[in-house]
């Protein structure tokens, strides 16, 4: 019984032989678990580790080499703020703490309903709009704390 | 070799020619130009992490890694210009920045390579000056400690566990400064608990449950001892402080085992310092065993002897697979010369005699002899296996397999009735029903019909004891057995390795199979313990003298009779059941037991053991010793000195590294028994009693000088047919594990404490 949709489930058959070594496929399909599941569980970790005969302990090096990939449950909505050097220059640092006092998330990363996770991230690759963050795949750019507070509002309305 | 097989190369302006494909490193070691190194570890993998071995290469812009460049023709290597310097002090400092640089407490200090390195390359001085990273220290296991600050990362233990050892318990997590070596288990390990990570990390990051922060290295001695557990005959490294045992290994490579070690030769010395091991003699007073002297033990058993001979009384003796060669071969004369009797067995885990005879046709056939070295299975081209299984009950057997097969190209054969995880590493497998080894065999050899078999796909089953490997290359194919012999008869040179599942005439066909391969074909047969082999060899047979040379055979007998001066008995004895059942009728009026647990196999009914005179003498109060009149305690074989013959017949030396005062050794005992019975065997010295093996005993006129060595020397004891009672039944393998081994197994913490041993009970899972 695969831990996956039979969407991903068929994917993931895919994506196994896609490669000329089973292995390569492991990134891909890891971040694909990672977005049905919100996180890497250790039941997806078995199942993939299965489908590309690896060792449990060979997914769980490369798991723990990407911080993009997590082991841990986040929020359906994962804010992440870059703090990296343009980020920082243009107040990086105080959008990660206005977010985390407006999600209520000063002392912990999870908010207690699920909806919301923060996290410090490096360099996003939206420097020249810096500063930025990230909601899962969306960027959110420009930011100063009213915006942010846009930003956030937007995605509570959709929880 | 052809000359296109050389290059030729400059190395620091001397001229040098190795074989093509030579790495750089080893092209130094050869002219003894060191190279400093972390990563780089011989017959491991490259790896190419720490940055130590940098050096310049004319024509390369850069500097180059010494451990992963090949040689080529014309190279001009420098290892000794300021720039190599420089790059190895700013190496050395990044290594350090950090470590925590306690070697003032750290198990490695004395004996670390980072030490070392630091010392020769290193600046002694560090410009970083950000706190150090700390990190607690792991335990991955009862023997296994990780300390993370001291790691530096060179990936040597992932590769050892995982090419060498084929379990793939350690890998490598996070990046960068926070990088780390992770067990397979999340918090732990489950693994092989060999300890080969621990002996093959350079610094202290890997430390033993058993040894960690007990002493220094340079306050012990380190003594050359041969492993008392398995058959295989690994040397075990004692490191010994106030004469006991605190540490083995074998990190100086000495002995047939290079580096390897299991569980057993490098933890499994504890079973010396148990509190129930045995320190004063025993005996039977009001029903009851109590503490006597030595004098008074050993005279009652010479009183009581003395009395059952003159009453006409029938005597047997058991002797021990694991007492020396010396002692064993004393023993046997005790029983023939001194107690007048053939009534001798051992426990019988490979029927050798049989082979022997097997091959005493075949043997005017090739001039070298049909017998394998343990290390002859690293370059074979072909390795048989049938039966047995070599990962849990030989572990340096299947290490060498594995070696063979990653590093040389060996085509393994694995005939079985399970999937045994040297599949993993088999050319073809064929599984077989259970005891339906010998009809393939005989199959193969062209002597029978086909048996159903089915060559293995990959079946997780047995894995089930880890929490998974990755799956073995090549990947076996389907077919049946007519293809597994077709593969077979392709090969040549090969050598067949056996297990307690062929006896009697299945050696035969065995042998027969093995006339028709090409080449010279070679036999190892596997036998349980440290010196099952050498049992066999002194004589321990009812119907066999030393060599193998039959106890009826009057010529054979005639030259013992002269060497003694005595007359030995010609009538074939009771064997090991026979005895047991002779006891049971009260037929036996003593019996004799060194070093085994004979009750234990074939019990007897207490009371009538009762009308029995029965002596023990042992380590530790066995289910035997319990029904004892007397019991003597024995020394273990790292308390003494002698020679031992591992499961391929290599006779080797091992040295007393350890003391136990209550105890004498099963020759100084045998001997004591010998005098007081009024036969002088003369002063219990091993040295004398080899001396005598050696010139007497067919095969063991082995060269002392290389076992002084340290090296082993094959006794191939063939000398004609050897008119043996097989007794099929009587082969009967202990199946010990990586976690148990007969009676010593049960006496030592570290084998009995780790987790694994739950999974791997020998019989579960068979
Ligand atoms: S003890 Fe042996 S099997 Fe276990 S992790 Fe270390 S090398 Fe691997
Ligand atoms: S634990 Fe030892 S062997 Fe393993 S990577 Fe660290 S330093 Fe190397
Ligand atoms: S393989 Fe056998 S001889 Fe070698 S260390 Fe292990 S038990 Fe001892
Ligand atoms: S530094 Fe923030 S996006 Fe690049
Ligand atoms: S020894 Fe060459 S990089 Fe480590």
């Amino acid at each position: 019984m695969s831990v996956f949709s039979p969407t991903l489930d068929a994917k993931l058959t895919r994506l196994a032989e896609a490669y000329p070594q089973r292995r390569s496929a492991l990134v891909p399909m890891l971040l694909y678990a990672q977005d049905e599941l919100g996180w890497l569980t250790p039941e997806a970790i078995r199942e993939i580790a299965e489908r590309l005969g690896e060792t449990e302990l060979a997914v769980r090096e490369t798991i723990s080499y990407y911080s993009m990939l997590r082991t841990h449950p986040v929020g359906r909505y994962h804010v992440q703020v870059c703090t990296n050097i343009s980020c920082l220059l243009r107040g990086g640092e105080e959008l990660l703490q206005h977010c985390r006092k407006r999600l209520g998330l000063e002392q912990r990363d999870v908010t207690p309903d699920g909806v919301f996770s923060i996290e410090e991230v490096e360099c996003i690759g939206a420097c020249s709009w810096a500063p930025a963050l990230q909601v899962n795949y969306d960027f959110h750019q420009n930011l100063d704390p009213a915006r942010a507070d846009q930003v956030l509002a937007e995605y509570r309305q959709k929880a | 070799m052809p000359e296109n097989n050389s290059v030729h190369l400059t190395i620091d302006g001397r001229a040098i020619t190795v074989p093509a494909g030579t790495l750089l490193i080893e092209a130094c070691r050869a002219v003894n130009i060191e190279v400093p190194c972390f990563c780089y570890y011989p017959n491991l993998s490259v790896q190419a992490a720490c940055r130590m071995c940098l050096v310049e290469i004319e024509k390369m812009p850069k500097l180059q890694t010494a451990c992963t460049v090949p040689v080529a023709e014309g190279m001009v290597v420098r290892t000794d210009t300021p720039t190599v310097h420089k790059a190895r002090k700013t190496t050395n400092e990044f290594l350090l920045t950090n470590h925590p640089l306690d070697c003032p407490v750290c198990d490695k200090g004395g004996e670390c390579e980072l030490q070392d390195m630091t010392l020769t390359y290193g600046t002694g001085t560090g410009r970083f000056d950000e706190p150090k990273r700390h990190r607690d220290e792991q335990q991955w296991s009862p023997v296994v400690f990780y300390d993370r600050p001291r790691c530096i990362l060179c990936y040597r233990c992932v590769r050892v566990c995982g090419e060498g050892m084929d379990v793939w318990a350690l890998g490598v997590g996070n990046r960068a400064i926070l990088s780390t070596i992770l067990p397979n288990a999340g918090d732990h390990l489950e693994c092989e608990e060999c300890g080969m990570c621990i002996d093959i990390c350079p610094v202290g990051a890997l430390t033993s449950g058993a040894y960690r922060y007990k002493t220094r290295p340079w306050e012990m001695k380190h003594v050359g001892a041969i492993c008392t557990f398995c058959g295989d005959g690994c040397r075990t490294t004692l490191g010994v402080r106030n004469d006991r045992i605190i540490r083995g290994d074998n990190r100086d490579a000495s002995g047939i085992n290079g580096e390897f070690l299991c569980i057993k030769g490098r933890y499994g010395f504890d079973f010396t310092q148990h509190a129930e091991r045995l320190k004063t003699p025993l005996a039977r007073i009001d029903g009851e065993l109590k503490p006597v002297s030595w004098a008074q033990a050993l005279e009652t058993v010479a009183r009581r002897w003395r009395a059952i001979q003159q009453q006409g009384g029938r005597f047997g003796v058991i002797g021990s697979t694991r007492a020396l060669n010396e002692e064993s071969y004393q023993l046997q004369r005790l029983a023939r010369q001194v107690l007048g009797t053939n009534n001798i067995d051992h426990h019988r885990s490979a029927d050798l005699p049989t082979l022997y005879d097997a091959l005493a046709g075949t043997s005017a056939t090739g001039s070298a002899p049909p017998l394998a070295a343990a290390a002859s299975l690293k370059t074979a081209s072909a390795v048989l296996l049938v039966g047995g299984d070599p990962t849990y009950e030989h572990p340096l057997l299947a290490w060498n397999v594995r070696w063979g097969y990653r590093l040389s190209g060996t085509r393994l054969y694995v005939l079985h009735h399970r999937e045994i995880k040297l599949r993993r590493q088999a050319h073809r497998m064929a599984v077989v029903a259970e005891g339906a080894e010998g009809a393939a065999v005989r199959y193969l050899a062209g002597q029978g019909g086909a048996v159903a078999a089915r060559l293995s796909a990959v079946g997780p089953a047995e894995e089930k004891r880890y929490p998974q490997l990755p799956p073995p290359d090549p990947q076996p194919i389907s077919g049946g057995l007519e293809e597994f012999k077709a593969e077979l008869e392709k090969e040549s040179n090969v050598v067949i390795i056996f297990g307690s599942e062929l006896r009697g005439d299945d050696i035969r066909a065995l042998v027969a199979l093995g006339g028709r391969l090409a080449g010279q074909t070679r036999y190892i047969g596997l036998a349980d313990h440290s010196n099952s082999h050498g049992a066999a060899d002194m004589g321990l047979y009812p119907d066999l003298l030393p060599g193998y040379e039959s106890v009826s055979d009057a010529a054979a007998r005639g030259r013992f009779e002269a060497l003694w001066g005595a007359r030995l008995p010609a009538e074939a004895g009771l064997n090991q059941r026979e005895m047991a059942e002779a006891l049971d009728r009260g037929e036996l009026a003593a019996l004799y037991v060194v070093g085994a647990n004979p009750l234990r196999l074939d019990p007897v009914n207490p009371a009538n053991l009762r009308r029995s005179f029965l002596v023990v003498q042992d380590l530790f109060l066995t289910e035997t010793a319990k029904e004892a009149d007397i019991v003597l305690p024995a020394l273990a074989a790292y308390e003494k000195t002698g020679t031992l013959t591992n499961t391929c017949g290599e006779v080797q030396a091992t040295r007393r590294a350890a003391a136990w005062p209550g105890g004498k050794s099963d020759l100084e005992i045998i001997h004591a028994l010998a005098r007081l019975m009024g036969v002088d065997f003369g002063r219990p010295d091993p040295d004398r009693v080899f001396a005598e093996i050696r010139a007497h005993v067919k095969g063991y006129n082995v060269s002392v000088v290389q076992l002084a060595a340290g090296r082993s020397a094959l006794a191939v004891p063939l000398n004609g047919a050897v008119p043996h009672r097989s007794a099929p039944h009587l082969i009967r393998s202990n199946h010990d594990t990586l976690f148990s081994d007969g009676t010593l197994g049960r006496y030592s913490h570290a084998i009995n404490e780790v987790m694994e041993k739950r999974l791997l009970l020998p019989g579960q899972a068979r």
